[in-house]
């Protein structure tokens, strides 16, 4: 589904990425693990090109969104996207938040629009935040709208920057527990997280990034047990 | 007060606060739209646009008005080689200055919102346009409308400069009384008592819509 080749990212003489080769297949749950810095959320921002690669090539179904002739705006529409401090817009309320997107882009009818957003609203338990602005809603509930209103798109990939790195601890449950049904409902998902405990329960794959590279990937079980790479050893070793 | 003086003269305030509401009026429009456009150049990604707007906002800002009066009132008619009226010329050099501060003023407003607002709405498939539209600047106005507000009562106690190219706006009427009537003291106080109402009474306009606008935001 998103298939990486030889991806490079400098910031001016700081290189970030290191030439990464990596193949997300459709249905994969892939957690990306690592010490800070090693290049984890840039290479997830790079996967819906919030960060232009300085070089190398990233084909989204078929289509090589890399390629300046080709309108990413359209390829966004199917990647969602949750970031660490939710983003969400302060001042429309909840419903608003999750059917702009739909209306403006997808050309949805309002009607329409606030059918689905009530549906995920529903699914999330917060249907009666539906009017509600941000500046009402708890961490959790924020992180909750926000993938609630990346879904409203119906994406095939939904891509995780840290999405629980944000929230006090007693408030992460609730966003994991979004994040697990949906994986349990083929999902296909890319996240960016510290939280072991999902990769462990929930991940079909696990890379760990260290300075810029992918240095080992396995299944969650094989990777956590059995550490390969010295420096996938030192960092469990640290975080677990 | 002079109930006497009013009674002879009042006319003179009236047409000088006509003139002086007019100038400022028309300045105002014109410098937001200039200043927009300038904004919008400072922002934009072409170097040229933006050293040029840059640069035009620092010579604004770093010459005084006065200067920039004279400049225009006897550098324009010259520059396009015909007669101009005064009264456009006024509005002309105000509202080039004018336009420098409201173009900082927008530009910082935008700049003011987190980068994150832009990049959800990107992620979400919108174009560069539609999250200006929907989500930066509905959030930019909010913060900008209190500097623009008070950028808009600065140009009209600044238009009184007008006067000293002859344009016979509130100012210049007020020292012609001074003129006639010898008295030096007593006009000035009647125009300070207009120019305030004037002033405070857009204030007070301003202070409402801002109320307006907060009140969407329920915040806690």
């Amino acid at each position: 589904m998103i298939k990486v080749s030889n991806l490079n990212k400098k910031f001016d003489n700081l290189h970030v990425l290191k030439g990464i080769n990596e193949h997300v297949e459709k249905g994969e749950v892939v957690v990306i693990i690592g010490p800070s810095g090693s290049g984890k959320s840039t290479f997830l921002r790079c996967l819906n090109l919030l960060e232009h690669p300085t070089s190398g090539e990233i084909i989204f179904e078929g289509i090589s969104i890399t390629d300046k002739k080709n309108d990413i705006n359209k390829q966004r529409q199917k990647m969602g996207m949750v970031f660490q401090q939710f983003n969400l817009f302060p001042h429309m309320t909840v419903l608003e938040n999750i059917t702009l997107a739909p209306i403006k882009v997808k050309k949805m009818s309002k009607q329409e629009a606030e059918e689905v957003a009530y549906k995920l609203l529903e699914r999330i338990g917060l249907k009666d935040k539906a009017l509600s602005y941000p500046s009402q809603l708890s961490g959790g509930q924020k992180q909750r709208i926000a993938i609630a209103r990346a879904l409203a798109m119906s994406p095939d990939v939904m891509l995780f920057d840290e999405p629980t790195s944000a929230l006090d601890p007693e408030m992460v449950g609730e966003v994991l527990e979004v994040m697990k049904e949906l994986a349990a409902e083929g999902m296909t998902m890319v996240v960016v997280t510290h939280e072991m405990g999902f990769a462990r329960e929930v991940g079909t794959r696990v890379l760990f990034m260290d300075d810029g590279k992918v240095v080992e990937q396995n299944t969650p079980k094989e990777l956590f047990s059995n550490p390969q790479h010295p420096r996938t050893k030192e960092f469990l070793a640290k975080i677990l | 007060m002079d109930f006497a003086f009013l009674a002879k003269y009042y006319q003179f305030y009236l047409r000088g606060t006509g003139v002086t509401l007019f100038i400022s009026f028309f300045g105002v429009i014109c410098g937001v739209i200039l200043g927009t456009l300038l904004a919008l150049m400072r922002l934009s990604k072409n170097k040229v646009l933006n050293k040029l707007a840059q640069s035009y906002i620092s010579f604004v800002r770093g010459t005084p008005l006065l200067v920039q009066l004279y400049m225009v009132y006897y550098g324009l008619p010259r520059l396009v080689g015909m007669d101009l009226p005064s009264i456009g010329l006024g509005i002309t050099a105000v509202s080039l200055n004018s336009a420098a501060y409201v173009a900082e003023i927008i530009r910082a407003g935008i700049q003011s919102i987190d980068k994150g607002q832009m990049e959800a709405a990107r992620s979400l498939g919108m174009t560069h346009r539609m999250a200006m539209r929907y989500i930066i600047i509905p959030q930019a106005f909010k913060n900008i409308l209190p500097a623009l507000g008070n950028e808009f009562i600065i140009l009209i106690k600044e238009s009184a400069i007008i006067s000293i190219v002859g344009i016979h706006d509130l100012m210049y009427n007020t020292d012609t009384l001074r003129g006639i009537t010898y008295k030096p003291f007593m006009p000035l106080v009647y125009a300070s008592i207009i120019y305030f109402l004037i002033t405070f009474t857009l204030s007070k306009l301003l202070a409402i819509v801002e109320g307006r606008l907060r009140a969407g935001d329920q915040s806690l």
